[in-house]
């Protein structure tokens, strides 16, 4: 029996900062469709690993595999083009374009002209800014440019989304749509979402990976994981025990 | 023999002036992230502070020593106050607004002190090394660069507005932290960086052509090299003007002065494409 | 303001060049014109550095580098085969070729604005002193002496395409160059609604950004860059037309600086706004050179001062901004009526929130 590849793999990444150690010799690897939740106290290198994964940053050690394909050290828009979408932690977007021009850059690079007006309309509804579609990202909420981000990786229809905190900044009604929407998207794609929200995490999650200090403390399905105490040590005491 | 001493002299005479040259503006860059375009200009300015005293019968060395420096730190203290505080933060805009002041500096200059000016005669004689001969004053400026050298490594090393200095450096919170209003280091870090470049045009006043474009000459020269150099002040501008002085004499030594300085462009074009962050940005983290 | 107003107001202020470009001769004397000439040939030069600045988010300090060679390239191209044709085409071409090479070594190092400033900058210092060495009769280039710092006189000025012996009047120079200026502009415009362009727009905005969704910025403003090399080179040659002259001066820092100003004056961001300084500036520094009482550097760098300082947009898009604000009004005002309800909110509208 020939086992399926994993869709992304790392050995040993490590990212060094002066004498900070970002990240420490990670070993993760992720299946197709899969959906995993990433969590870790502050610092503990989550954002950092998701850089390493889009090509922002070159790993100071180790290797990156997207579907066997080395992607450690590439440019991002190679990457990218390989089918790994992220939504950054703070909002990364067009801010001096309207909303409908950010989506429709995600869309067209490799569709046709009418193809990707298509999938801009689609996105636009699913991300509910049809309303909004003629604003100038940089004059809309928070929240709001959140969703034009994770619109326009939606419309990049990546084969592998990586979303780093996307619930952050969003009522609970939006947090509940990302969830929906999260769930929608990992029928067809493999999904990898970093949040500090646990109510969130209890939402969507399967299998969760905690990150401490740059190196994976624990990986197991969700309840295992909010019932250990090592985690709860380290970042959950004062939420979930009280 | 007598000629590699001679060229020898040269090498390290060029590195001495082109360090003089370029230290004001690497205070002024590494401390404040302000390129100051108006540079070549404050250099003018010391040149004609210094000519003009020594022509109203000020004795020639203070003219260039005391008041160069002292007219155009207080010039620096001006503009500090008038133009750049309005543009930290804002590197294009402070590149565009020097770049202003440097045309006004020149308009200015023109319109009161006319197209040239009567320039002082090179103090000191000069020696001869065998067959060649060359001027003491070469070895002034040499002895002026190391002088400067050390008074501003004290200054930043042993003093309390070093210390603060170097702390804004590294992070511009860190002057609140010590209670200290950034507004005034930055006022101060210009006004110096401003006086250090007066200084380099009263010494280099009796060995240049006193014009009011000649600012124009050193600018490039300048900017390039403290680019080049990185951020720390001294490290940086010390090994990036020995690298390029050195360039520049042996290319000129080896074909003629233009090709020096050609030679000299490339080679600063090709280290800023290998060193985006300078030669100290690279090989002397964390000094000064 | 909504899209197609902006169309119809650029469609209008081509339909306008258009005419005063052609009406001009009937009303400007000879040295008028020939000042127009001039001042159009710059402005093309302006647009370029507009474009790649605005556009593209290329600070080149250098920008003159690339219309020296093109008016070096155009006259010794024409020195040579004797015809203009050819030699426009080389005008175009070297510079192109040269942004290409420099624009590479630039790009793919990963080197930000400000260095970027520093080495265009730094090229135009190295051409300078190159051409200004070349005044031995080693530098000839075919029949065509560089001429060092006296530079190349007596250069044959433009004909009619394959035509040499038809030679272009004052007035035929001024509707070619008038006409260039304005071809290039809507083809940068037409550019700006393309793919290309819109993806420009995008890198210039975030590259990051663009990188992440699968663009990659270096070719992107590689080609900026070399499309506004082209355009600089095709001023320079549009310059040595209308003085059948050029000299290593071209290269000189103050003419850089020059650029910068239209542009930081006009508006960055724009593409009248270059153009509108350019002849704004030049316009001036004329007035100020016949009249001999001020300095134009003085003066220059005088509004450039006021400009960073107080009018950072520059004019065009401050104008646009008032008649958006006030078109704005204007329709809030209709619609109070209208509704008979007040709306005391949106009388503090910041300007520009359009
Ligand atoms: N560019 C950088 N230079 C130096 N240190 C950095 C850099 N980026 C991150 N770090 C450090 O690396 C560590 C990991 O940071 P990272 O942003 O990956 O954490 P995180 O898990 O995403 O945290 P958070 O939950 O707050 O977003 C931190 O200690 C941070 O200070
Ligand atoms: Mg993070």
């Amino acid at each position: 029996m020939t086992k399926i590849p994993p869709l992304l793999e790392t050995r040993n990444l490590t990212m060094r900062f002066g004498g900070v150690l970002a990240n420490d010799g990670v070993n993760f690897s992720l299946g197709e469709m899969e959906l995993r939740c990433l969590i870790g106290p502050n610092g503990a290198g989550k954002s950092t690993f998701f850089k390493m994964l889009t090509g922002q940053l070159t790993p100071s050690e180790g290797t990156i595999r997207f579907r066997d394909h080395p992607i450690d050290g590439h440019p991002s828009h190679e990457i990218a083009r390989l089918g790994i979408g992220i939504k950054t932690q703070i909002p990364n977007v067009f801010n001096g374009l309207s909303v409908r021009e950010n989506i429709w850059l995600a869309a067209q690079r490799k569709t046709t002209r009418n193809a990707a007006r298509q999938i801009v309309d689609e996105v636009l509804e699913r991300i509910m800014l049809k309303d909004l579609a003629g604003a100038i990202v940089g004059q809309l909420s928070h929240g709001q440019r959140q969703w034009v981000e994770i619109g326009t990786v939606l419309a990049a229809e990546p084969e592998l989304i990586l979303l780093d905190e996307p619930a952050a900044g969003m009522t609970d009604e939006e947090t509940e749509r990302t969830a929906e929407i999260i769930h929608e998207i990992n029928k067809t794609r493999a999904l990898i979402v970093v949040e500090h929200d646990m109510e969130f995490i209890k939402m969507i999650a399967k299998t969760v990976t905690v990150f401490h200090q740059g190196r994976i403390m624990l990986e197991d399905n969700v309840e295992a994981v909010l019932a250990d105490s090592r985690v709860r040590d380290v970042y959950l005491g004062k939420k979930v025990a009280a | 023999m007598d000629l590699a001493a001679i060229v020898a002299l040269n090498v390290v005479n060029g590195a001495a002036s082109l360090f003089l040259l370029c230290l004001g503006l690497a205070i002024i860059f590494g401390m404040m992230r302000i390129i100051n375009l108006a540079h070549g200009e404050f250099v003018m300015l010391g040149a004609y502070a210094a000519v003009i005293a020594a022509n109203a019968g000020i004795n020639i060395w203070i003219s260039m020593l005391v008041v160069a420096p002292l007219v155009v730190g207080l010039f620096g203290l001006v503009v500090e106050r008038c133009l750049v505080r309005f543009l930290y933060g804002r590197l294009v805009d402070s590149m565009l607004a020097t770049w202003g002041l440097s045309l006004l500096i020149i308009g200015l200059t023109t319109t009161i002190f006319g197209n040239t000016m009567q320039g002082v005669p090179t103090p000191l004689g000069g020696f001869a090394i065998g067959n060649y001969r060359t001027s003491w004053y070469t070895l002034f400026l040499l002895a002026v660069a190391l002088g400067m050298m050390a008074i501003v490594y004290a200054v930043l090393r042993y003093t309390r507005f070093g210390l603060i200095a170097r702390a804004v450096m590294q992070n511009p919170d860190m002057a609140a932290v010590l209670g200290v209003n950034p507004a005034h280091i930055y006022m101060a870090t210009f006004s110096l960086g401003a006086a250090v470049t007066g200084l380099a045009g009263g010494v280099l006043a009796p060995v240049s052509g006193i014009t009011p474009v000649m600012g124009s000459a050193y600018v490039a020269k300048a900017f390039i090299t403290v680019v080049g150099g990185g951020a720390a002040i001294i490290s940086g501008t010390l090994s990036a003007s020995g690298l390029f002085g050195f360039i520049n004499q042996l290319g000129a030594y080896f074909t003629t002065p233009v090709y020096g300085e050609v030679i000299l462009f490339l080679s600063a074009i090709v280290l800023i494409r290998i060193l985006p962050q300078g030669i100290s940005g690279r090989f002397f983290k964390g000094t000064v | 303001m909504s899209d197609t107003v902006k169309l119809s107001a650029q469609i209008a202020a081509v339909l306008v060049a258009c005419i005063v470009v052609a009406v001009m001769p009937l009303y400007a004397d000879l040295f008028q014109l020939m000042q127009f000439t001039l001042f159009a040939s710059m402005a093309v030069l302006a647009l370029s550095l507009g474009f790649i600045w605005g556009f593209g988010g290329i600070l080149c300090f250098g920008q003159t580098a690339f219309f020296g060679l093109g008016a070096y390239a155009y006259a010794v191209a024409a020195i040579n085969y004797g015809d203009s044709t050819p030699a426009i085409l080389c005008a175009v071409i070297v510079p192109a070729l040269f942004a290409l090479a420099l624009g590479y070594f630039v790009f793919y190092g990963r080197i930000s604005d400000v260095y970027l400033g520093v080495i265009t900058l730094t090229v135009t210092l190295i051409l300078f002193n190159v051409f200004n060495s070349t005044a031995g009769d080693e530098y000839t280039i075919g029949t065509a002496r560089l001429g060092g710092f006296n530079g190349m006189p007596a250069v044959p000025t433009f004909n009619m395409p394959f035509d040499p012996t038809a030679i272009l009047y004052p007035e035929d120079s001024w509707y070619v160059t008038g006409g260039a200026l304005i071809a290039i502009y809507v083809g940068l415009r037409l550019l700006l609604r393309s793919r290309f362009g819109r993806v420009a727009i995008a890198v210039r905005e975030n590259e990051t950004r663009a990188a992440l969704l699968g663009y990659d910025p270096r070719v992107v403003k590689l080609w900026v860059f070399v499309l506004g090399g082209a355009i600089a080179g095709m001023g320079g040659a549009l310059y040595v037309n209308w003085g059948a002259f050029v000299g290593p001066t071209i290269f000189a820092l103050s003419l850089s600086a020059e650029i910068i100003i239209w542009i930081c004056i006009g508006g960055l961001g724009t593409l009248i706004g270059p153009i509108v300084g350019c002849f704004l500036i030049q316009y001036l520094v004329s007035q100020i050179g016949s009249q001999q009482s001020f300095n134009s550097n003085l003066v220059l760098g005088a509004i450039l001062i006021v400009f960073v300082l107080l009018l950072p947009q520059g004019l065009v898009p401050t104008l646009r901004n008032l008649v958006a604000a006030g078109w704005y009004r204007v329709s809030e005002r209709r619609r109070e009526t209208g509704h008979g309800q007040s709306r005391q909110m949106t009388a503090g509208q910041p300007v520009g929130a359009e």
